[in-house]
């Protein structure tokens, strides 16, 4: 059973390109961060992608993970979120 | 248990902070410095200042932790106590002014950048204390950077104390002149109430009420951006589809705000207090709420309609954010200020909106005359009516009212002002040219309203 309030959500928005998904899964698995789920579409030519991941045996606490993922980000020259799943629930669940 | 939130919906929330300028806008924590109390103002001060130190050292490193967790910007980390006032009460204006030093010294040790509750309830008449803090005001506006100041004169209840209304035309006159190189900015800092909230985190009409307990987190949200979207993408609905639409919208902002209350609560150990449901505007272009009353199918804000508008708008967001929280309370209404707000600004030079019109929005929602900057040699009588005027609004529809005006020395209408940062820049505005001073010196006090025959 997943520890309540230890996933995340990783959102990657830019123009698509080769190797954005490979890259991304490369840093989580790094610091053994487990991915549940990913979805991932292109919206108007730009590669849209929501991940859930689950961050209770990570090497990184989330703040960590967001920098590690925004440095990445910039790389690859797309726009990456990292964001506690509560934020969501809060705003879109009664 | 899964995640069971759609990909659109995840989308949502990321477009609304970094398309639409969603944010948190402010976590107050209230700090009662009630037993603060020494011999003289020296030890006073020092005693505020460790309190203050003890509560809120971890206040801003907890907002920035949570910032970055959940991706969502908290703007202001700010700090309100128990009205100076009453804490000095039997302490002389120096002892006042020294005590704002170490309030002053004690925001910027703990990194928040504005610190409310160098304040007076004086809605049925003076203290000495109060009398002393009052007479303190435009010295401690002046040598101090984070110190905002209240006053409260009238509710309700009391009626409206035309003392303190005669007397804070004049303090708001030699604030400014004290801070005359800086366009008056001391003023901005100084707001004037009627029915005053006890736990209004935003300021600077902030301070710690005397029914609060110990220390408490207080949240405003803002999304000013975020609704004006919403509306945008709807011009040919009718008006209570829109009503509806602005409740959803409301209801998701307010939802972060009360998840980052709750959570800033949890991690300082400090009771959650309430959620402050304001459409706060910022200078951000389209952080604006005179751009969603323009969305709204008005020209330009200011124009007939503009008060209807305004009403619509206050209580959907209402509606919306009461469902979305355990606890509202503050001042919880849209804000109309005008340097704040690039839209206002903007309708104010081109004519559209003038300080009567804007008087008539304050009827319906909050709070009142706020960040509007007048000719610097409008006379104190002229503000203290203004004042008046405007707290007999707040008293008659039990309400929240507020003026926080800026007489600003040398200018005169045509100009403008440059206040900086989130207090943005304000068009010198006419004021009525004709006296109020017969009127203003009557002094004594309006009584309390009638509330049977309410037509």
């Amino acid at each position: 059973m997943l520890e309540e309030g230890k996933k995340v959500i990783i959102t990657v928005v830019g123009y698509d390109k080769v190797g954005i998904i490979a890259t991304i899964s490369a840093v989580l698995s790094n610091v053994q961060i487990n991915i549940l789920e990913i979805s991932q579409t292109i919206l108007q030519g730009f590669f849209t992608m929501v991940m859930v991941v689950d961050i209770s045996n990570s090497k990184l606490d989330i703040v960590e993970v967001k920098d590690a993922l925004t440095a990445k980000g910039e790389e690859l020259q797309v726009q990456i979120t990292v964001q506690h799943e509560d934020i969501f629930r809060f705003m879109h669940r009664i | 248990m899964p995640f069971s939130i759609s990909r659109d919906e995840v989308l949502e929330t990321i477009n609304m902070v970094q398309a639409e300028n969603l944010d948190i806008r402010t976590i107050t924590m209230g700090i009662n410095i009630q037993d603060c109390r020494r011999e003289i103002g020296e030890q006073t001060g020092q005693r505020i200042y460790d309190k203050i130190l003890g509560y809120a050292e971890n206040l801003v490193k907890v907002g920035n932790d949570i910032e970055k967790e959940y991706g969502i910007p908290i703007i202001n980390k700010r700090i309100s106590v128990t009205p100076v006032a009453m804490v000095g009460d039997g302490l002389n204006k120096d002892d006042m002014v020294t005590i704002g030093r170490y309030l002053d010294k004690a925001a910027a040790e703990v990194g928040v950048n504005f610190l409310g509750g160098f304040s007076a309830l004086v809605h049925k008449g003076f203290t000495r204390g109060d009398l002393a803090l009052i007479d303190a005001i435009p010295e401690t506006l002046a040598q101090t950077e984070r110190v905002c100041s209240s006053v409260n004169l009238g509710t309700t209840k009391a009626g409206i104390n035309m003392d303190a209304v005669f007397e804070m035309g004049r303090i708001i006159k030699k604030t400014a002149d004290l801070t005359a190189d800086k366009g008056g900015l001391g003023c901005a800092k100084l707001v004037v109430f009627c029915n005053a909230a006890e736990d209004n985190p935003f300021m600077a009409g902030a301070f710690h009420g005397v029914g609060e307990p110990e220390s408490v987190i207080n949240v405003g949200v803002s999304g000013p951006g975020v609704v004006l979207q919403a509306v945008n993408k709807h011009p040919n609905v009718d008006l209570g589809e829109l009503a509806n639409i602005i409740k959803k919208t409301a209801f998701k902002i307010t939802r972060a705000g009360e998840m980052v209350g709750r959570e800033a609560s949890k991690r300082l150990s400090v009771p959650f207090g309430i959620l402050d449901l304001s459409l706060a505007p910022t200078p951000a272009i389209g952080d604006s709420v005179a751009d969603i009353l323009e969305s709204m199918g008005l020209e330009r804000v200011g124009t007939h309609g503009t008060t209807a508008c305004l009403a619509m708008l206050n209580d959907a967001v209402k509606k919306g954010g009461a469902m979305a929280s355990s606890y509202v309370g503050g001042l919880s209404g849209a804000f109309i200020p005008v340097s704040e707000d690039q839209g206002m600004i903007n309708a104010v030079e081109a004519g559209a909106m003038n300080i009567e019109k804007l008087e008539a929005m304050t009827c319906v929602c909050s709070v009142g005359l706020d960040m509007i900057a007048i000719p610097g040699h409008t006379p104190a009588e002229t503000i203290s009516a203004i004042i008046a005027d405007e707290a007999a609004i707040g008293m008659i529809n039990r309400k929240t009212t507020a003026v926080r005006l800026i007489p600003v020395p040398g200018k005169d209408v045509g100009e403008s002002v440059e206040f900086g940062g989130l207090l943005g820049h304000a068009p010198i505005m006419k004021v009525n040219s004709f006296s109020s001073n017969q009127f203003i010196n009557r002094k004594g006090r309006i009584p309390a309203p009638i509330h049977s025959l309410n037509n």
